[in-house]
């Protein structure tokens, strides 16, 4: 059973302060990290090649530094990773990026599953994984919270929905997006660690996977940023109400009445 | 080959305004010590660029050359032509033959699209069993409903509704299609999009057509609502997009509108079905009110200190018609069930009154929430950064005040 996971690298929001008069993140000395979504993708991977044998692939579309968080996957467990990365992939939007990664997994090839996080954390559009399943003309099931049975030919997931959960059998190849809490991603060992140091990462480049210029980058890519703006929160800041436990209740209550709630 | 975006060195004051206008992060001025007047120089780092543009907007001084690659111009003459695109759909979702609340938001706002678009409003009914729904999406405003009816689609599997769709969407060309940022939505939107090669908006927050172009514009939240940026698919048809929960008001029904009805003919032989469906299981937590469009989200965080503490959140989201939410720690520590958790790893909700039991509103939490009207919260520490950001502050141990609210509640409504 042969997995490939896709991954995405980030802005990391741990640190991160916003600056309450614009409204903005304070970029200063910001880290890149693995999307937190993919850290669980790269965990259910390993514990399918545990269960069930074969290797675990992780590849991620992005610039030279996105090796760092391929790397990390390595020492969770991964058995191989790709860098997607070439300049003429740059402004790629979700199409094109679907394109791009398929482009890639088709190169690679040989695989059962694809997994993908169910979104990313700083575009949050869970649009790219489905866009690989579709251009790789296989099937998806979106938001996965549980792989429920699996073997050398079916697979049996739960579906979160809004009211509950699906159960959904598929053959493979199949590819899913699977949410948090699917299970707890495991801390890189220090033999991981040491390994993936020397693990090698090859860099795959629009040529070798055979991409076509124009389905990627700005130019595979229908829509476009017009303007990006920061938006003025609308809300009053900071009432503030302390005291006496009664006179607060009846306060907030009076709010909630005002609002309508009550 | 590829796009290119440079910045005139002698133009370039250093002002810094696309330093601190770039979404990505990929500017920054350096200091020019030989420059006679000592001005900056911006540079870009072309690692972290999208080509967005919108540091060429900012610029005073035209100082930033963008320049998109030639490809472009010849894809965009061969691309189809706009004007055989005609009509606003809206994606009318139903589970279990249900229509959530989300479909008549759609029709409201596609209303007004159609009207400025002097076009007409379709609503496009998938499912099985569901004819008898058509004429509650006229009487909410569609013009025209697609019902598709079969079998096949008694449950919601991404093969059958993508292909059915797509299929529509070729055959009947519609040049806007909205869709609820729903769980069906997210799925299967990217997939017909990927298919018929459109662009695709996720998360919309306002949608409004330009005067001159008539093209769409969608606007969005981006990294984690921070900022907002504005989309358009200015050259591919459909123009599709998917919107949050209760961004729009929903459209009222006149049971006087007129509308009709056209049946699909579905051929479920010749649909994709790679998938198979064996069964639903029904939450037993939190049924009555769902996280993502409640109107009021009553959360509970660090501060309940206890797992008793989740019987106080349940009863005062259950007083006030709200949905329950927590924090991570929460989650954690297994006080409250890990489907209610908001934030960063959990569900991003914008409800009318978040109210924050206990939450010190870690920015992991906040993005997943402070897209809410009002927060109030409620916590013993009042310069944590939730009683900071919050629009009602209320400084006390949660364990007094929530009893107190709920009985104050309770004799506010028995007056």
């Amino acid at each position: 059973m042969n997995v490939i996971v896709c991954i995405k690298q980030v802005p990391s929001l741990a640190n991160v302060k916003i600056d309450l008069e614009t409204g903005r993140f304070k970029r200063d000395g910001i880290e890149s990290v693995i999307n937190p979504f993919d850290k669980y993708a790269v965990e259910e991977g390993v514990r399918i090649r545990e269960k069930i044998g074969g290797k675990v692939i992780v590849i991620t579309m992005g610039p030279p530094q996105a090796e760092s968080a391929l790397r990390e996957t390595i020492s969770r467990g991964a058995d191989e990773a790709f860098l997607i990365s070439d300049k003429i992939f740059g402004g790629s939007d979700t199409l094109a990026t679907s394109y791009t990664l398929s482009s890639a997994i088709k190169f690679i090839g040989n695989y059962d599953i694809i997994i993908c996080g169910k979104q990313a954390l700083d575009g949050a559009t869970a649009q790219v994984g489905p866009g690989v399943a579709e251009m790789l003309n296989i099937p998806h099931v979106a938001h996965v919270k549980k792989i429920e049975f699996i073997d050398d030919k079916l697979i049996r997931v739960e579906r979160m929905m809004e009211d509950g959960y699906d159960l959904i059998e598929s053959s493979f190849p199949v590819l899913l997006t699977i949410i948090e809490g699917i299970n707890s991603p495991r801390i890189p060992s220090l033999r991981g660690k040491m390994f993936s140091k020397k693990a090698i990462i090859k860099t795959l480049d629009a040529e070798t996977i055979g991409v076509d210029a124009k389905k990627t980058g700005l130019n595979g890519s229908p829509t476009q940023v017009m303007k990006v703006f920061v938006t003025q929160q609308q809300r009053n800041y900071g009432k503030k109400f302390s005291g006496d436990v009664k006179e607060i209740a009846v306060a907030l209550v009076k709010r909630l009445s005002k609002l309508g709630i009550v | 080959m590829g796009n290119s975006i440079k910045v005139i060195a002698n133009k370039c004051v250093g002002c810094k305004m696309c330093e601190n206008k770039c979404p990505f992060g990929a500017i920054s001025v350096l200091e020019r010590p030989k420059h006679n007047k000592k001005f900056g120089l911006a540079v870009i780092d072309l690692d972290k660029c999208t080509y967005c543009g919108s540091c060429v907007c900012t610029c005073k001084f035209d100082a930033i050359k963008l320049k998109k690659c030639e490809l472009q111009t010849k894809i965009d003459k061969i691309k189809t032509d706009k004007s055989l695109y005609k009509g606003v759909w809206v994606y009318a979702e139903q589970r279990h033959s249900k229509i959530p609340n989300i479909v008549y938001e759609l029709l409201n706002e596609g209303q007004k699209l159609a009207e400025k678009l002097e076009t007409v409003l379709s609503a496009i009914l998938i499912g099985s069993g569901i004819k008898s729904k058509a004429q509650e999406l006229i009487s909410r405003g569609a013009n025209k409903v697609y019902v598709c009816d079969d079998p096949i689609f008694s449950e919601f599997q991404d093969d059958p509704y993508t292909d059915v769709l797509t299929k529509l969407i070729e055959k009947e060309k519609p040049e806007i299609i909205l869709m609820g940022a729903t769980n069906i939505g997210r799925s299967f939107a990217s997939r017909v999009a990927s298919k018929i090669r459109t662009g695709l908006t996720a998360d919309c927050v306002s949608l409004e057509v330009d005067p001159v172009t008539k093209n769409l514009q969608q606007t969005r939240p981006a990294f984690g609502g921070n900022v907002m940026a504005t989309i358009l698919t200015s050259k591919h048809r459909p123009q599709m997009a998917t919107v949050r929960h209760r961004v729009f008001k929903e459209a009222k029904a006149e049971a006087r509108r007129n509308g009709e009805i056209v049946e699909c003919e579905v051929d479920a032989q010749t649909l994709l079905n790679r998938t198979r469906f064996l069964g639903f299981v029904e939450d037993t937590v939190n049924t009555a009110v769902n996280l993502s469009d409640a109107n009021v989200v009553v959360s509970g965080g660090r501060g309940l200190g206890k797992p008793e503490g989740l019987k106080l959140i349940n009863e005062l989201a259950e007083c006030l018609g709200g949905a329950v939410g927590a924090s991570r720690v929460a989650v954690d520590f297994g006080w409250i069930p890990n489907m209610c958790q908001v934030g960063q790893t959990g569900r991003t909700v914008s409800p009318r009154v978040y109210i924050a039991c206990g939450i010190s509103g870690q920015i992991q939490h906040m993005v997943g929430m402070n897209s809410s009207d009002i927060i109030i919260a409620i916590n013993k520490d009042a310069t944590c950064p939730m009683m900071q950001a919050a629009s009602y502050a209320f400084e006390g141990d949660l364990y007094e005040i929530i009893p107190n609210v709920i009985k104050e509640i309770k004799l506010f409504r028995s007056i």
